[in-house]
């Protein structure tokens, strides 16, 4: 009889866990739709940006005087790789495809002879890189404290790479996120943020029109590119959010799904273990009516 | 019925206003300077200050820039700005006692970062209470 018991104890701790589940699926799609729309607001002012950019910097390119946030130190000797990933775990892939594919860059670079350094924002990017590379690291962003990412917590990060950058400790910034496309897709993705890419003008009909600049176009260049880097930071978090939690919904998804088809396998093999046990009893008590 | 023109506010994390006035005058850089409907196209970066916005003579509202960038092109001007407070929202009592807080924040600050984090907090409050003019 103990037999049964204890099927009936793994059912219910599987049921109990199904529910779990089931409420973090809930909650991660509540957060989903948070993070989308925080996404979705912040589109307008990262677009107008890139159109200023586009105009600004298209007159600067080739020019020895142009900006070495945008223009690069000339070497490409040091890299500093940026690593966004979440706080938490229990998201599927989501954080370990990250970190593979920044680990992989990391080799890469390494093989070519290159001095890599490595910040990570996010606890989990850190935990999986640390054994490999934990000498490359040199710090983690913690953003743990903020449920919702705002443009507050991208500002710290831009102004650390700056300030590594102004110092003249690296001369390539590349950082590794995951861009949102779908709930079920997640794209890992390594955009190079210094020197700055020149974005497309998306505004056919601005590209025509001649500006004329105030103070002028190396000024505001200068004022525009620190901006620039930490819009593209808050960008990469704020994508980071919403393919964590889309990670984190199918996930817990599919885990809801396992636990249904254990609790069903479970059922069906203690239906089969109660009737076998009535079975017996039965036949226990039959055959002692009959030596009678 | 005077020409109007489009003026898009945005932050970083979102639109914030976005309609038809006017006229608009900027705190430019170099200076201040109005934006009227057939302005022609510039670009122009910010200093911390007040966007005045004009319907007719009267001023309709005034918005605190934390500096940023102006674009106009097209009757249409944008405003990038990573911090914009209505004018209107500020309570100049509150805005004192916050400063008087900050203030004592820095002195009794135990190290360098905390004391440069609030004497950064104070000057951007004393930067918004000069704006209230």
């Amino acid at each position: 009889m103990a037999n049964l018991k204890e099927l009936k104890n793994r059912i219910s701790s599987v049921t109990s866990t199904q529910k779990i589940t089931k409420a973090m699926k809930m909650v991660a799609a509540a957060k989903l739709r948070h993070a989308e729309e925080a996404a979705n607001a912040a589109r307008p002012y990262a677009e107008r940006m890139d159109n200023m950019m586009a105009s600004l910097a298209s007159g600067m390119v080739g020019r020895d005087d142009a900006p070495k946030l945008l223009a690069g130190t000339g070497s490409d000797q040091r890299h500093l790789i940026v690593v966004a990933t979440g706080e938490r775990g229990l998201c599927g892939g989501f954080n370990n495809s990250i970190s593979k594919a920044a680990g992989q860059r990391i080799d890469k670079l390494i093989a070519q002879g290159k001095d890599v350094k490595v910040l990570c924002v996010g606890k989990k990017g850190r935990d999986a890189l640390k054994r490999k590379y934990g000498h490359l690291i040199i710090g983690l962003v913690d953003l743990s404290g903020s449920k919702r990412i705002s443009f507050d917590d991208a500002q710290p990060i831009a102004q650390r790479v700056l300030a590594m950058f102004d110092a003249d400790e690296f001369d390539v910034c590349t950082i590794f996120y995951a861009k949102f496309v779908s709930v079920l897709t997640q794209e890992v993705t390594a955009q190079q943020i210094i020197p700055a890419s020149i974005p497309e003008a998306t505004d056919d009909e601005a590209s025509d029109v001649v500006y004329e600049y105030e103070p002028d176009e190396e000024e505001i260049l200068a004022e525009l590119l620190p901006r620039n880097l930490s819009v593209q930071v808050f960008r990469a978090l704020l994508e980071n959010s919403a393919s964590e939690q889309g990670a984190r919904m199918s996930a817990m998804e599919n885990a809801t799904r396992n636990a249904g088809e254990m609790i069903d396998k479970l059922t069906l093999q203690y239906n089969r273990e109660r009737q076998a046990a009535i079975t017996s009893e039965l036949i226990e008590i039959i055959s002692g009516a009959e030596a009678l | 019925m005077t020409d109007m023109i489009t003026m898009d506010l945005v932050s970083p994390e979102k639109l914030l206003l976005s309609d038809e006035f006017e006229m608009v005058v900027l705190p430019g850089a170099e200076g201040d300077f109005g934006v009227l409907a057939g302005h022609s196209p510039i670009t122009s970066s910010l200093r911390p200050g007040v966007i005045s916005i004009y319907d007719g003579d009267t001023e309709k509202e005034r918005i605190f820039v934390n500096g940023g960038f102006a674009e106009v092109a097209n009757d249409k001007l944008t405003v990038l700005a990573e911090e914009a407070i209505y004018i209107a929202d500020l309570d100049r009592p509150d805005l004192e006692q916050r400063i008087q807080d900050a203030r004592e924040d820095e002195e009794d600050a135990k190290d360098d970062e905390t004391r440069r984090r609030a004497a950064e907090n104070r000057d951007h409050l004393q930067q918004l209470l000069d704006a209230m003019g």
